[in-house]
């Protein structure tokens, strides 16, 4: 049995580990309702968006002339993923979630004998794929240093998918993100982006004839890059959130074992005591009999 | 019957103004300025860097944009844009911010003839502001 200075040690020490648990779990619930509060504000943007756009291209009659971001290339050899994770790790499953669905696509893309290529967005991703898929990802990036997610970083992301686009570097884009649905729960989304999926469509059943000005095809070639950055910037809003959700269900999950921990080990300190006092007495008593 | 229609100013980060008394919105569209009353028809159109005039009831107010789409449907409006600033409260730095880096993005030989134009719009009226 572990002596009593040891117990006492390790108790101290969980105790500490539950302080630093506890307050980042408080820090996770401070930072939780912020960016969930920006994640529900910045929905009607891409919502808006989104159907903007699934008005323009029902509009288009003509197919074959659409602009390549719309209908594609019309190949489907390259795949472009943008797995997006967060730079921070103790969030639990959070990151491991959306590697593990981004896995499940790239083996099935690669199965296929199609070409993979990854962007990764925020260090732990990275970290993850580097020793299976490093000689895939073309290309790491990192928001550590901003403070709030904003709309120029998902533009810059979304700038660098459409260049390579433009370079004709892949057919298909699709990005991975965990979707925010409550503290407990995030959904592991995969969304093509490139070519953009208008398979809602047919539910969009008003049909209105707009005015546009100018041009039909001149909107989408226009709006379509800035789509892709709203999508993206609508991703790093739901990853954001998610990430203190998970980390704030992950840190209550530890400070709770911690606890149970301290507990279990207090009465096995308080045992240890115990029988410490009573070997001593047997002694006294069996020294005192002896005379 | 009364002359008013909702209108609704989105920007990424959240929902920047929402109003359904306004009368009369001026937008400046890609090819000249569009006055929208009630019952116009659905229109969707590109927006150029400029200022837009909200008419209601409670009086006049006027935005910059840096860029923007509108679509009008049902007598609502929604302006979506990246980057919209109340000329109310505005602050003269943060115009000569923009404006320095539009100068900058004109003096670099890679733009064509439409981000260029596009670029000095928005000088122009970033001089007219300030």
């Amino acid at each position: 049995m572990a002596s009593l200075d040891d117990l006492k040690k390790r108790i101290s020490s969980v105790k500490s580990t539950q302080k630093i648990t506890k307050a980042m779990k408080m820090v996770a619930a401070a930072k939780l309702r912020r960016a969930q509060e920006n994640a529900e504000k910045g929905r009607p943007y891409s919502d808006k968006m989104n159907n903007i756009i699934l008005n323009l291209s029902n509009g288009i009659s003509d197919i074959e002339n659409a602009p390549k971001l719309l209908s594609g290339t019309g190949e489907d050899k390259v795949h472009l993923c943008v797995v997006m994770t967060s730079d921070r790790g103790l969030c639990g499953g959070f990151n491991t979630n959306i590697i593990k669905k981004a896995k499940l696509y790239f083996q099935k893309i690669l199965d296929e004998g199609k070409t993979l290529k990854i962007i990764t967005v925020g260090t732990k991703g990275y970290d993850q794929l580097k020793r299976l898929y490093g000689d895939k990802i073309i290309e790491r990036i990192s928001f550590k240093e901003s403070k709030n997610i904003n709309y120029f970083d998902a533009d810059k992301v979304g700038k660098i998918v459409i260049e390579k686009f433009e370079k004709k570097e892949f057919d298909v884009c699709a990005i991975f993100y965990n979707q925010f649905k409550n503290v407990i729960t995030q959904i592991p989304q995969e969304q093509q982006i490139i070519p953009l999926n208008t398979s809602e469509k047919e539910e969009n059943s008003s049909e209105d004839n707009y005015e546009f000005e100018p041009e039909e095809d001149e909107i989408l070639s226009n709006l379509l890059p800035k789509n892709i950055s709203t999508q993206i910037f609508k991703a790093m809003l739901e990853n954001s959130a998610s990430e203190q959700g998970s980390r704030m269900s992950a840190m209550d999950n530890a400070t709770r074992n911690a606890g149970e921990m301290v507990d279990k080990l207090t009465i096995e300190y308080n045992r240890s005591r115990q029988a410490a006092i009573t070997k001593e007495l047997i002694e006294i008593i069996s020294g005192a009999e002896s005379l | 019957m009364s002359e008013e229609y909702s209108v609704e100013i989105v920007n990424p980060e959240k929902s920047f103004l929402s109003k359904n008394d306004v009368t009369e919105v001026v937008v400046p569209a890609f090819e000249g300025e569009i006055g929208i009353l009630k019952d116009h028809i659905s229109i969707i159109s590109f927006l150029k860097p400029g200022i837009i005039k909200i008419f209601s009831k409670s009086g006049e107010e006027s935005f910059y944009i840096n860029d923007g789409i509108i679509e009008f449907k049902d007598n609502n409006l929604s302006i979506l844009t990246s980057l919209i600033l109340n000329l109310k409260d505005i602050d003269k730095e943060k115009i000569s911010e923009i404006q320095k880096s539009a100068e900058e993005e004109l003096n670099k030989s890679d733009i064509n003839d439409q981000e260029k134009y596009l670029l000095d719009q928005k000088l122009e009226v970033l001089k007219s502001i300030n």
